[in-house]
C-alpha cells in the first residue's frame, strides 16, 4: 500500500472537500466584515446565522444558544473561569474528573491557584466516572461539575445523561468537553440537561482555529473576550466567518451521516480489537468495550514501548499515537492509562487507533497484518520480554 | 521532533541485538516507569571487550543509543570504554532531540554497569568507575499510583 493511512482521527481530521468547497468564497469573496452594513458584510452575517443554526441543531439547541470560540481549549476556558467567576459567591467548588483533557486539568490547577476547590473523581477500570462519587462529591459550595462527554485516549463515553440530571437535581451548573463526541455520538443538550458544551471544528472535519460553546439560555457566564459586539456581546473579536461556515457544514453533515457511518465505524473498530488482542499475546483493550466512541481503538501491548511502535507504523505509512512518555514530551506516560490502573509500563505501551469516515475495511486489514512482526521485533529487543520468558519456562 | 538518518539507521536495523550467555559483565539500567531499560552485556577478554549485546525497551532514541554505545564499546580496553560519554555516543548518531538527551546519559550509565557487574565478579577495581545507581529492581518497587 503506497498511500498514506490516517488512524489519528482524534488528533485531528482533514477539512472534507464539500466543507473545503464551502469555505473558499469567505476567504476572498464574501469577505465582508459581519459587523458593516454593505452588502457583503451581510453575506457574512448570513453565513454565520446559517452555521450558527446547524451547530444548534446539531446538538438540540438554539441558534442564540451558540456562540463560536477559537477551539475546544477556549471553549473549556471560558466555561470554568466563567462560571468560577460569576459563581464565586455562592461557592468555589469546582467537580470534575481525573481523566479530562488538559485544557480542563490546567484550567482547574489555574483556578486552584486562585482559591478555587477541586475534587478530580476517580474513574473506574474502563475510565468511566461512578455515580455514586459523583453524588458523594456534591456539597452545598459546589458550584460546577465539569465531565469529559468521551474520552480523548481510551473513548469511554460517560454516562452525561445520568451526571446532567444529578447535577439539575442539585442546582449546580453541568458543562461537558464534547469535543471527541460531537459530530461522533448522538447528543441532545436538552434531554441531557447540559448547561454547557464545548465543541471543536477540526475533530469533524472542519478547520483547525474554530469551535463553538453551547451556554444553555439563562446561565450565567460572563465574556471572556472583551472587546466589540460580537457573539452578542459575549465573545469579542471579528468573526473568522470561513471557520464558522466550514464548522457549521461539517456538524451538518456529520450528524447527517451518522447512522449510516457510525455501525460501518464500530464494524472496523471491533475488527481491529478482536484481531489484534488475538494475533498479539499479552495485549489488552484500554477503555469500555461498548461504551466507546465508534471509532476508537486503544490497546497496550506488554514489554514494548509505544513510540518505537510508532516509528515502525510510520515506516508503513500508517498514522497512529500513543500514551507513552515518549510521545507525550514528558517523563510520565499518559494520566488517562494510569488513571485507569495500568502499570507505568503497560501505558507506556499503549497504541491509539482513531478512525474516521474515510477509513477503509482494506486499511484495517493492512495494520491487522502489519502491526504483529513489528509488536514481535520490538519483544525480541525488550528485557522485559527477555525476563518474562526466562521466568516463565 | 525529528531524528537523525543515523539515530533512525540504528533504530531500525540495531546492532547488537540480543544476549551474551557467558558474559563478563552485565549491565542494567533505568526502569519501566519512566519508560526506558536497557539491558547490556559485555564480553571482556585480557583486558578488552571483544562482544557488546543489548536489549532495550525504550523509544527510537533509546534503541539507537544502545546500539550505538554497543558499537563504539567493541575492541575497546576497559579504560577507553570508560571514555565513551553520553555526548560521544549522541555525536556519533549525528545528535539527538532535546528531549532525548537523557536516553544517552542511559546508554553511558549501561555500560558503565556492566563494567561494574564485570569488576565486582572479579574482585577488581576499575579506576575511575563509580557504582551505578539505577537498577532494573526498581521496577519491582514502583510507589503505588
Amino acid at each position: 500500500m503506497d498511500k498514506l493511512i490516517y488512524f489519528d482521527n482524534a488528533a485531528t481530521t482533514p477539512v472534507r472537500k464539500e466543507v473545503l468547497d464551502t469555505i473558499l468564497p469567505y476567504f476572498s469573496e464574501h469577505y465582508g466584515n459581519a459587523s458593516s452594513v454593505y452588502s457583503i458584510a451581510r453575506e457574512s452575517k448570513k453565513a454565520i446565522d446559517k452555521a450558527r443554526e446547524q451547530v444548534a441543531n446539531a446538538l438540540g439547541a438554539e441558534p442564540a444558544e451558540i456562540f463560536f470560540t477559537a477551539g475546544g481549549s477556549e471553549s473549556d476556558n471560558w466555561a470554568l473561569k466563567g462560571i468560577a467567576e460569576s459563581m464565586s459567591s455562592k461557592g468555589k467548588h469546582i467537580i470534575t474528573s481525573v481523566i479530562e483533557h488538559h485544557a480542563i486539568l490546567h484550567t482547574c490547577e489555574y483556578l486552584e491557584s486562585k482559591g478555587f476547590e477541586v475534587t478530580y473523581l476517580p474513574v473506574d477500570e474502563y475510565g468511566k466516572v461512578r455515580i455514586e462519587d459523583l453524588k458523594a462529591a456534591i456539597r452545598p459550595d459546589t458550584i460546577l461539575i465539569s465531565i469529559m462527554f468521551a474520552n480523548n485516549e481510551i473513548g469511554t463515553i460517560e454516562p452525561i445523561a445520568e451526571i446532567g440530571k444529578i447535577a439539575k437535581e442539585n442546582g449546580i451548573y453541568f458543562h461537558t468537553d464534547a469535543v471527541q463526541a460531537v459530530g461522533h455520538v448522538k447528543i441532545d443538550v436538552k434531554e441531557m440537561n447540559i448547561d454547557m458544551l464545548s465543541l471543536s471544528g477540526h475533530k469533524l472535519g472542519a478547520p483547525k482555529g474554530i469551535g463553538a460553546l453551547y451556554i444553555r439560555k439563562g446561565v450565567k457566564l460572563k465574556s471572556f473576550i472583551h472587546g466589540g459586539a460580537q457573539e452578542r456581546g459575549r465573545r469579542a473579536g471579528t468573526e473568522n466567518v470561513p471557520g464558522i461556515v466550514g464548522l457549521g457544514k461539517a456538524i451538518e453533515i456529520a450528524v447527517n451521516e451518522m447512522d449510516e457511518v457510525t455501525p460501518k465505524l464500530i464494524k472496523m473498530r471491533d475488527k481491529l480489537i478482536t484481531e489484534l488482542t488475538s494475533k498479539i499475546s499479552h495485549t489488552k483493550l484500554n477503555g469500555h468495550p461498548v461504551d466507546r466512541l465508534p471509532g476508537n481503538v486503544n490497546l497496550s501491548f506488554e514489554f514494548i514501548e509505544g513510540e518505537s511502535m510508532l516509528l515502525f507504523l510510520d515506516m508503513n505509512g500508517i498514522c497512529a499515537s500513543s500514551g507513552s512518555a515518549c510521545t507525550s514530551g514528558s517523563l510520565d506516560p499518559s494520566h488517562v492509562l494510569l488513571s485507569i490502573g495500568l502499570p507505568h509500563e503497560k501505558a507506556h505501551g499503549s497504541l491509539r487507533l482513531t478512525l474516521g469516515h474515510m477509513n477503509t475495511e482494506e486499511e484495517v486489514d493492512y495494520i491487522i497484518e502489519k502491526l504483529p512482526p513489528i509488536v514481535q521485533r520490538l519483544r525480541d529487543m525488550s528485557p522485559l520480554y527477555e525476563e518474562y520468558i526466562k521466568n516463565n519456562k | 521532533m525529528e531524528y537523525s538518518a543515523k539515530v533512525m539507521d540504528h533504530f531500525m536495523n540495531p546492532r547488537n541485538v540480543g544476549e551474551i550467555e557467558d558474559a563478563s559483565g552485565v549491565g542494567t539500567v533505568g526502569n519501566a516507569k519512566c519508560g526506558d531499560i536497557m539491558k547490556v552485556y559485555l564480553k571482556i577478554e585480557n583486558g578488552i571487550i571483544e562482544d557488546a549485546k543489548f536489549k532495550t525497551f525504550g523509544c527510537g532514541a533509546a534503541v539507537a543509543t544502545s546500539s550505538m554505545a554497543t558499537e563504539l564499546v567493541k575492541g575497546k580496553t576497559i579504560q577507553e570504554a570508560l571514555e565513551i560519554t553520553n555526548k560521544a555516543v549522541m555525536e556519533a548518531l549525528d545528535g539527538l532531540p532535546p528531549v532525548k538527551v537523557h536516553c544517552s546519559c542511559l546508554a553511558e550509565e549501561a555500560l558503565h554497569a556492566a563494567l561494574w557487574d564485570y569488576a565486582e565478579k572479579n574482585n577488581i577495581v576499575i579506576e575511575g568507575l563509580e557504582k551505578p545507581v539505577d537498577d532494573i529492581d526498581e521496577l519491582h518497587n514502583l510507589p503505588e499510583e
